[in-house]
């Protein structure tokens, strides 16, 4: 059977599972829609979590990310899974123990006041719709490359499914298919990685295989061999970084940060049923995780020796028929510069014949490695899920934003149960549409900005988060004022130095040689100085404020997650 | 201070501990292991990784997912200890 056939049938197959699911868990309550009803098991919710969390970018884009940055891919893989420690040990059983529906619920309640319930509506919103039209796009893209339909069909596809259960199901209908997508992304990514692992170095555990020996009885070491193959053709040593230690440590923490104030992944842990479960599934949820995240990194090894040994020096008529195919596609391309007919794959850019997008590594891996159609198939497959989760993800968090936080809150605050209800299924439904139509439209600084969802994140929510919990005495005046400055820093130097802004400015303008992707770290430090500072000149919180810090320190008597 | 006031901020005291010796270790092998101390542990090979190389991609994750499961083990007993649990 063909790999079209394959995608069809497995494409197909997924899909119908979703909607089933989808049925099968509609939410009735609010209590349903923003918390799946508050007693999900820790192992279902640390699977949503995982699939929740692993967007398309970690499925289709992050090992190709590592296998042209090497050492400095790094900081996505500690970033992007070390904050699942800061979540678990400084945020997440707290939150559970508080007990309500969303973030800015907590920061709302916690600094007891409306505006900075404001703040941290309009940041949540500005990080997820950020993140959003990056994953519709990923569907789109999915479908056009594997089931050649258009792009913009493909992401009106995507709405569709998506719309469906997020509309109907709310976070309950979200836990469940997160949980399914979870399986077929998991096993989408590992099945090519174990196969190729196996070719490559006769191990079936790509983890190991990344540091064995290869297969062609050299003896030689697969890294070392990477690293030769690198500098010979005038790249970095594979292992070696080329950025600046200052700036890898800012983009790490940055991300970690980030990752531990991403509202859509704070909000699972409001859906178990004790702070025990909710310390449990973050456990659950990284390990999961790291399965993907370890072998990402053997993944990009594998395919850059692979993809070397294949196209350097080689004749352009000698290239296998996968070569042509993705050449169509435009994410490969080949400019016979110096017309002998040969590939000249290097680091100088003058002679640089062959130009490789990264989502080539894992989409066209299978392809390179010559593996059946049916494995083909399943990474068009998993790389639909990862994106369809995590879009459903952040559509709760930005449909809960609007219903919860805005409308019951703070302008009808004696909404019944059933009309905020239809409030969030508006909210979700009008929250596809324009995620749909950046889909389609992508303005130019989707993909410039989604990394920096991270810094907004960091620069924005953890800091007071991590102070409404861990210090008594915060009051509001100091933790809005910390969100403002925070946020405001972020914005100024990501819009000065991505988009030119305030005079613009190159990489020897950073300040302290940090990027705009680092630069969260130093905005969350101004947000944390800022906080305590204004905190000495203004009042201390009321005593019931520091009764609820004192109450959520201790685990028990949790009990469920409400509105009220 | 009443008893329950004191067994709640001496709960809190113990919980406060955990998080520093877990967030030290946590910082050690990623920061410190996989950025700062890079180049120096680079120096020790374990098979074909180059320990600060392998440190960055690999084992800072496999340490980051025992941590969590050790902060859970080590609070269960905790939450035990103060009759927190249910």
């Amino acid at each position: 059977m063909s790999v079209q056939n394959w995608t069809y049938i497995l494409v197909g197959l997924t899909f119908a599972l979703y909607i089933g699911i989808a049925i099968y868990s509609r939410a009735g309550s609010t209590k349903d829609f923003y918390v799946a009803g508050g007693g999900v098991s820790p192992l279902a919710n640390g699977m949503a979590t995982a699939a929740d969390w692993m967007s398309a970018a970690s499925f289709i884009s992050m090992a190709g990310i590592i296998s042209f940055a090497g050492y400095d891919g790094s900081v996505y893989l500690m970033g992007w899974t070390g904050g699942y420690v800061l979540l678990a040990l400084l945020l997440a059983p707290y939150l559970r123990k508080f007990g309500k529906f969303t973030v800015p619920d907590f920061i709302g309640d916690r600094y007891y006041s409306k505006t900075a319930r404001i703040v941290a509506v309009i940041c949540a919103l500005i990080v997820s719709f950020t993140y959003v039209a990056g994953q519709m796009r990923g569907v789109g893209v999915v479908f056009s490359r594997f089931l050649q339909v258009d792009i913009n069909t493909g992401v009106i596809i995507g709405m569709i499914i998506v719309l469906f259960y997020a509309v109907l199901g709310g976070m309950k209908g979200i836990t469940y298919t997160q949980v399914a997508q979870y399986c077929v992304l998991i096993f989408a990514f590992m099945v090519p990685a174990i196969f190729i692992s196996i070719q490559m170095t006769g191990n079936p555990i790509p983890q190991l295989g990344m540091g064995s020996t290869l297969n062609d009885g050299s003896g030689t070491f697969l890294l070392d061999k990477l690293d030769g193959l690198s500098t010979e053709l005038g790249f970095n040593e594979y292992t070696n970084g080329s950025k600046s230690l200052t700036d890898v440590f800012a983009i790490t923490l940055a991300l970690m940060v980030g990752t531990a104030g991403l509202p859509h992944v704070i909000v699972r842990f409001f859906t178990v049923k004790k702070v025990k479960d909710a310390r449990k599934s973050a456990g659950l949820a990284l390990l999961l995780i790291a399965i993907l995240y370890t072998t990402a990194p053997a993944v990009a090894v594998f395919a850059k020796t692979n993809l070397i040994n294949t196209v350097s020096n080689e004749e352009y008529s000698s290239m296998p028929v996968w070569f042509k195919n993705w050449e169509e596609t435009g994410l490969l391309a080949f400019d016979d510069k110096n017309a002998d007919g040969k590939i000249q794959y290097v680091a100088d850019k003058e002679k640089n014949e062959l130009t490789i997008d990264n989502d080539i590594m894992v989409l066209a891996n299978p392809e390179i490695a010559d593996l059946p159609a049916w494995v083909i198939a399943l990474v068009a497959a998993g790389g639909l899920a990862a994106a369809l989760s995590t879009a459903a993800g952040l559509l709760l968090v930005i449909s809960a934003s609007v219903s919860h936080d805005l409308v019951k809150k703070v302008f009808n605050p004696n909404i019944s149960d059933k009309a905020e209800l239809w409030v969030a299924r508006g909210a979700a439904t009008v929250a596809v549409a324009i995620a749909g139509y950046f889909g389609i439209n992508p303005p130019g600084f989707v993909a410039a900005v989604v990394a920096l969802a991270f810094g907004l994140a960091a620069a924005s929510f953890f800091p007071a988060i991590v102070l409404g919990i861990f210090y008594k005495k915060m009051n509001k005046e100091g933790a809005i004022s910390g969100m403002v400055v925070g946020i405001i820093l972020m914005l100024f130097y990501m819009t000065k130095f991505k988009f030119g802004w305030f005079g613009g400015g190159t990489e020897a303008d950073w300040w302290f040689g940090i990027s705009p992707e680092g630069f969260g770290s130093i905005a969350m430090i101004a947000n944390f100085i800022v906080a305590i500072i204004v905190l000495q000149f203004t009042p201390e919180p009321p005593e019931d404020v520091q009764e609820i810090v004192e109450n959520i320190r201790i685990p028990s008597g949790a009990g469920e997650a409400t509105g009220h | 201070m009443s008893e329950k006031q004191e067994k709640a901020t001496a709960y809190w005291k113990e919980n406060v501990r955990y998080l520093f010796i877990l967030l030290a270790i946590w910082f050690v092998v990623s920061f410190g292991a996989g950025i700062l101390f890079k180049d120096a542990l680079d120096s020790i090979k374990i098979g074909g990784f180059k320990l600060g190389f392998w440190f960055a991609q690999q084992g800072s994750i496999y340490v980051f997912v025992i941590l969590i499961f050790v902060y859970v083990r080590l609070m269960n007993k905790l939450d035990k200890k103060y009759g927190y649990n249910e």
